[in-house]
C-alpha cells in the first residue's frame, strides 16, 4: 500500500477536507481546551481487576476535540507514529461526524487501533510531534483518545470493516508468536495478498497483550475483537506450536512456507540474583500477570492460584512494575509497593500509569534497592533488606547512575514480592535455527529498517530485535517487515514467474 | 488432536492416558515433558511424556490424582480431549553409551523413567533398574521396565510386592556389587535427595529430572526456578534434568509447596 508524501498532501485537498479546514477559524480551533478522558473513581476500580480505568469520549467530546486538530500542511505528528497512522484524516473524519470512516482509516496502517489507543506511549510519540506542542506550547490534541474512540465506536457499532485486500498470491508466510508485532505483520502481509498462518507457543492469541498488560488497561476483549479482523482478513492461528521445538523451520519450509517473522519476544524474565530471591512468595512479573491475565487466578472459578499478600513489594519502575503493583492492589494487598532504585523522574513508566497508580493508593518507595530477602520458617518471604541510593553521574543510558549509601540498610514487611526488573529476549527460536546471527544480548541481529536477518527468508521485529521495548514499536517493526519481506519475495517468486 | 485414544486406570490414584498429537510423537525425545490444561477455565500443568507412538500419532502420559488439575485430566475419558496440549518442552536426555547405568524411579516417577530406560538400553548401555512405590498397588510399568531393563529390582516401603525397602536400599546393594558409571532419578523430590546423597557417596554422576511447578514451561516466568551449583535456572528451559549433586533439594521441596494453601482451596471449592 503506497503512501508517498504527494498522496498524503492530495488527501487533504479532498473537498470535505477542505470545506471543513475552512468552516471553522484557526483561532477558534485553538481557543478550544483539550478535553479530558473520563476515569473510574479510584476506590470503585481497585474492587477489580477487570474495570477498565479509563472510560474513553462521547461523540459530542470527541468530534469537539478533533476540532482542535489543524489538519497542518506538514502533518509532524505522522512521523511520530511508527505505523505512519494517516492522522489529520481520520481525526477530521471525527469531526464531520464519519466515525466509520475514521476507523477505516485507521486500519489503512494499523492492525490494533483500540490496542494503540490505550497503550501506546503517545505523549512520547505522536502527541510529541503535534504542533499545538511544538509551535504554540500548548496540550496536544489528544490522538491517542480519538484513536481510541474511533476503534471503540465501531467495535460497538457491530459493523466492522474489513480492509481492501490485494488478490491471493498463493505465497505462505508464517509468523512465529502472536503478540504485536507478528499480529501487525501478519495485517499487512494478508492485504498484500499472502496466505498467512500465525504460530503461538501459548493457548492464546496476543503475547503481551494478553498475558502482560492488565484488563483494567487493555480488557482481553478487545485484543481479541482486532485478532478475529485479521481472521477475516484470511490470517490463519494455531495455538500450543512451539516453533523449534514442536516442528523446525525446516519442517515448516517442508510444508511450503517461504519466509518467515520472528516475532517471539523478550519473555525470559530478570532476577536480581540476591539472596533468598528464590523463597516462596517472590516472583517474576511474568508469572504474576500471566497467572492474573492469561490464566484469570483473580476469579476464584479458575484452577490457577494467585498468591495473595497483605504487604506486596513491586521491585522496578516500568510499565510493567505499574502494571504489578495496580493489580496487587486489586488483589487486595493493604500495601502495595513500588521499590525502585532511582528516582521518580528516572522512572520509564508513562506518566499516566504512575498518576492512576498514585491515586489508587500506591506507595513508591524510590532511590531504594532491595539487597536480601528474609524468609518465614515455610521458607515464605517475610521481609526485604533494602539499602537507600543517591544519584551519581549520568550513564550510559543517559539516566543518573543510582550510587548505593552505606549503612543506610533497613527492613520492609512483605509476604509477596514481584519482581519487575526487566526481560531478556527469549532464545528458543534464535538456539534452534542454525546460521542465525545473534548479538551477545541474545537479540536476532537484522539489517536495519529491512528487518531481514541473516538467512535471507527470516525477517524479525519486536523484542526480540530491540530487547523490552514498547507495543507501538513491535508493531512499527512488523509493518516494516511486511513492506521489505514483501519486495523479497515478489523478486524471488512472483515477478520470476518461479514454479511455487 | 489432543483427542483421548485410550486410557488405564494402574490405580484408584494414577492413571495412563493415551493422547492424539502427532507432532509431538515425532518431535518428541526422552525426558521432554509437555504442559497440558483442561477446560477453559483450567490451569497449565507439565507431565512429562512416558511413551509416543509415531505411526498412530500418539504420545503417552502417566497422571496421578494429586489435585485440581490433574483430577480433571483423570476424569477425562476415551474420546474426549484435553483442551490444550503443548510440546515437547524441556531439554531431553543426554543418552550415551557409559557402561552400566542404574536407573531409580519412585511412585508415578516410574513413568517419565520409562524413555529413558528404554533409549539407555538401545545405546548399549548395561541398565539396571529400581523401581518403588508404597504399596503393591501404586506399582506402575513393573512389566514394561523389566523388558527393557538388564535387571529389574522391586521395592516396596510395606512389602506387599517385591522387595520392603527404600529404592535407595535397592540401589546401595547394586553399587555395593558391581561398577555402575551413571545413575538417573526420578521420583518424588525427597526420594531424588537421598538417591542423590547415595550416589555422592560413591561419587558416581547422576541425573535428576524435577519436576517443579510451572506456568508457561517456555522460558517464560520463572516459577519453575530452582538452584544448580549455586546459580538459578529454570528448569523448563535449562531441565528438567540436572546434576543431582548440584541441585539445591531442600530448596526446590520448598517451593513445590509454594502454593500449598491456595491449591487446597481450589480443591475443596472443585469438590463442594
Amino acid at each position: 500500500m503506497e503512501r508517498s508524501e504527494e498522496y498524503i498532501k492530495n488527501e487533504r485537498k479532498q473537498e470535505w477536507r477542505v470545506e471543513l479546514q475552512k468552516k471553522t477559524k484557526a483561532k477558534d480551533r485553538m481557543a478550544i481546551e483539550r478535553v479530558e478522558m473520563h476515569e473510574m473513581a479510584p476506590e470503585e476500580r481497585i474492587k477489580s481487576q477487570r474495570v477498565e480505568v479509563n472510560i474513553g469520549l462521547s461523540k459530542e467530546e470527541a468530534m469537539l476535540e478533533a476540532t482542535r486538530c489543524m489538519d497542518c500542511v506538514n502533518p509532524t505528528c505522522m512521523e511520530g507514529c511508527p505505523v505512519s497512522i494517516n492522522i489529520p484524516k481520520f481525526i477530521k473524519n471525527i469531526e464531520r461526524g464519519d466515525i466509520l470512516g475514521a476507523a477505516a482509516v485507521l486500519k489503512e496502517t494499523s492492525a490494533l487501533p483500540a490496542v494503540c489507543g490505550r497503550v501506546c506511549p503517545q505523549e512520547a510519540q505522536c502527541e510529541a510531534r503535534c504542533f499545538y506542542v511544538e509551535k504554540l506550547n500548548l496540550k496536544s490534541v489528544a490522538i491517542g483518545h480519538l484513536e481510541r474512540f474511533a476503534a471503540d465506536f465501531e467495535r460497538e457499532s457491530g459493523v466492522i470493516s474489513v480492509p481492501e485486500l490485494a488478490e491471493p498470491n498463493g505465497v505462505k508466510v508464517a509468523v512465529i508468536g502472536s503478540g504485536p508485532s507478528g499480529l501487525s505483520f501478519a495485517g499487512d502481509m494478508a492485504k498484500s495478498g499472502y496466505d498467512v498462518t500465525v504460530f503461538e507457543a501459548l493457548h492464546e492469541i496476543g503475547g503481551v497483550l494478553k498475558y502482560g498488560i492488565p484488563e483494567f488497561r487493555l480488557p482481553n476483549a478487545v485484543v481479541d475483537v482486532e485478532i478475529e479482523n485479521l481472521r477475516k482478513m484470511g490470517v490463519k492461528f494455531i495455538t500450543n506450536y512451539i516453533v523449534g521445538q514442536t516442528a523446525s523451520l525446516d519442517d515448516l519450509k517442508k510444508e511450503g512456507f517461504k519466509a518467515f517473522y520472528v516475532g517471539s519476544g523478550a519473555g525470559l524474565p530478570r532476577f536480581m540474583n540476591i539472596p533468598g530471591e528464590n523463597s516462596n512468595g517472590i516472583m517474576s512479573s511474568n508469572e504474576y500477570l500471566t497467572r492474573v491475565n492469561l490464566m484469570g487466578a483473580d476469579s476464584e472459578e479458575s484452577d490457577t492460584p494467585i498468591l495473595r499478600g497483605k504487604n506486596v513489594v513491586v521491585v522496578g519502575g516500568g510499565n510493567t512494575a505499574m502494571d504489578s503493583v495496580r493489580t496487587a492492589k486489586r488483589l487486595g494487598a493493604e500495601r502495595a509497593m513500588i521499590v525502585y532504585r532511582r528516582s521518580e523522574e528516572e522512572m520509564p513508566a508513562r506518566l499516566e500509569e504512575v498518576h492512576h497508580a498514585k491515586q489508587e493508593g500506591i506507595e513508591f518507595l524510590t532511590l531504594t534497592n532491595p539487597i536480601e530477602y528474609i524468609a518465614d520458617d515455610n521458607h515464605r518471604v517475610s521481609q526485604i533488606k533494602v539499602q537507600k541510593m543517591e544519584l551519581g553521574e549520568p550513564d550510559a543510558s543517559g539516566r543518573r547512575r543510582p550510587i548505593p549509601m552505606e549503612g543506610s540498610e533497613y527492613t520492609i514487611d512483605a509476604t509477596v514480592v514481584v519482581v519487575a526488573v526487566g526481560v531478556s529476549p527469549n532464545p528458543l527460536i534464535p538456539n534452534s535455527v542454525e546460521g542465525l546471527e545473534v548479538s551477545k544480548w541474545g537479540t536476532i541481529e537484522v539489517v536495519k529498517d529491512k528487518m531481514q536477518s541473516s538467512i535471507p527468508e527470516v525477517f524479525a521485529g519486536g523484542d526480540i530485535v530491540r530487547g523490552g521495548a514498547t507495543v507501538i514499536l513491535a508493531m512499527g517493526d512488523g509493518r516494516k517487515a511486511a513492506a521489505n519481506m514483501d519486495v523479497y519475495l515478489k523478486e524471488k517468486y512472483l515477478s520470476k514467474k518461479v514454479e511455487l | 488432536m489432543n483427542k483421548i485414544v485410550e486410557k488405564e486406570n494402574f490405580s484408584e490414584k494414577v492413571v495412563k492416558i493415551v493422547v492424539e498429537a502427532p507432532l509431538i510423537a515425532k518431535a518428541r525425545k526422552p525426558g521432554n515433558f509437555v504442559i497440558v490444561r483442561v477446560g477453559e477455565k483450567g490451569e497449565r500443568v507439565p507431565f512429562t511424556i512416558a511413551g509416543a507412538d509415531i505411526a498412530k500419532g500418539t504420545i503417552t502420559i502417566i497422571v496421578q490424582k494429586m489435585g485440581v488439575s490433574s483430577t480433571k485430566l483423570c476424569n477425562l475419558e476415551v474420546g474426549e480431549y484435553i483442551t490444550d496440549l503443548v510440546g515437547p518442552l524441556g531439554k531431553p536426555t543426554e543418552i550415551h553409551n557409559v557402561g552400566t547405568v542404574l536407573c531409580s524411579g519412585g511412585g508415578v516417577g516410574v513413568a517419565p523413567l520409562l524413555p529413558i530406560v528404554e533409549a539407555y538400553k538401545k545405546a548399549g548401555n548395561r541398565v539396571i533398574t529400581v523401581i518403588a512405590a508404597r504399596s503393591k498397588e501404586l506399582l506402575i510399568l513393573e512389566d514394561e521396565m523389566r523388558k527393557h531393563s538388564d535387571e529389574l529390582i522391586v521395592m516396596t516401603d510395606d512389602g506387599s510386592h517385591g522387595r520392603k525397602g527404600l529404592v535407595t536400599e535397592g540401589m546401595e546393594e547394586v553399587i555395593k556389587r558391581e561398577k555402575v558409571d551413571e545413575c538417573i532419578t526420578i521420583g518424588p523430590a525427597i526420594m531424588m535427595k537421598f538417591c542423590s546423597l547415595l550416589t555422592k557417596k560413591y561419587e558416581i554422576p547422576t541425573m535428576a529430572s524435577l519436576n517443579s511447578i510451572m506456568v508457561d514451561g517456555t522460558g517464560m516466568c520463572g516459577a519453575c526456578r530452582v538452584t544448580v551449583d549455586g546459580k538459578t535456572k529454570f528448569t523448563c528451559v535449562d531441565g528438567p534434568e540436572f546434576d543431582a549433586h548440584k541441585i539445591d533439594f531442600d530448596e526446590m521441596m520448598s517451593r513445590l509447596g509454594g502454593y500449598k494453601e491456595e491449591e487446597n482451596d481450589k480443591m475443596d471449592h472443585f469438590q463442594n
